[in-house]
């Protein structure tokens, strides 16, 4: 059951993110290109998406607990931290070069474009250093 | 990376994909208590290299991503077509970008999904930050790249 829900959930997320024009990176970079041929649009996205999740979470709280699980697990570090910041800006700069992020990358694989069949094994390498990286005593915090 | 191709403002469509991307993450909170976050889900699968943390709930994740994959295949059954999609042509360029956006996704812990929809949603100061820097420093690559270089 688990994982019928979770393939509907990823389904209709992929439909969204099609849909959307969110999966076609000439558009994404065309939202950020905001001295080119500029196309709003990915605002639209952002915009209907949070406001949906901002109505939609509140909603499912009300339960106390969800469906199948003992309890929300939300993130508990509200800091905003050097590695959140660097992160974010180094995601940034590859979102900015390719025009994919992780849910459209996904959702583009089986179209099979030589560009999306480098980037994603790309990403998961990227991931995979990352946790190395985070563990690693080279970025370990030092003090308080 | 490729030549600019102008896009059609969709304001209509996008919304409505945006509102679907909105249930799914309310599915995925309702049902299973997690933020609909691509990274964080990718990471489910990358934990099967050793010497990583597992996370748990690997299979709600798997069958996630499943889905993901299937979205496009869904939609040339439907439509008889695959959905139109430009992709940037330069291999080393697309290879970097990979790179960048796994690397920098796990470092800061979430992505457009994770930080965006649903930290927003949730209104986190940190994933409100997480944004303004990624989309930021997103423009400013885009422009660099277009304008400058």
């Amino acid at each position: 059951m688990r994982n019928i829900i979770g393939f509907a959930a990823g389904l209709i997320f992929g439909l969204g993110l099609i849909v959307s024009g969110m999966a076609n990176p000439a558009k994404v970079l065309n939202f950020l290109d905001i001295l080119g041929p500029w196309d709003p649009s990915l605002a639209f996205v952002m915009g209907g998406a949070s406001v949906t999740a901002f109505i939609g979470y509140r909603l499912v709280w009300r339960r106390g607990t969800p469906v199948m699980g003992t309890q929300f697990d939300l993130p508990a570090s509200g800091t905003i931290d050097a590695p959140l910041l660097t992160g974010a800006a180094i995601f940034g700069v590859g979102w900015g070069l390719g025009g994919f992020c992780p849910g459209p990358a996904w959702a583009s694989l089986a179209i099979g474009s030589t560009g999306i069949l480098v980037f994603l094994p790309a990403m998961l390498i990227g991931i995979v250093l990352a946790d190395f990286g985070k563990s690693s005593p080279l970025f370990a915090k030092k003090g308080a | 990376m490729g030549p600019v191709v102008a896009t059609e403002f969709t304001p209509w469509l996008s919304l409505l994909g945006g509102v679907l991307i909105g249930l799914s993450a309310v599915m995925v909170m309702g049902m299973f208590g997690k933020i609909a976050g691509i990274a964080g889900i990718t990471k489910g699968l990358t934990s099967a290299v050793p010497g990583l943390a597992t996370t748990g709930d690997r299979s709600w994740r798997l069958s996630f991503l499943l889905g993901l994959v299937v979205a496009p295949l869904a939609v040339l059954l439907a439509t008889g077509s695959f959905p139109q999609q430009t992709v940037p042509t330069s291999l080393a360029g697309m290879a970097l970008a990979g790179l960048l956006v796994g690397f920098g996704t796990a470092f800061g812990s979430g992505c457009t999904s994770g930080h965006g929809v649903c930290g927003l949603a949730r209104l986190s100061p940190r994933s409100a930050a997480a944004v303004a820097v990624f989309v930021a420093a997103a423009v400013l690559t885009t422009t660099i790249v277009r304008h400058v270089l």
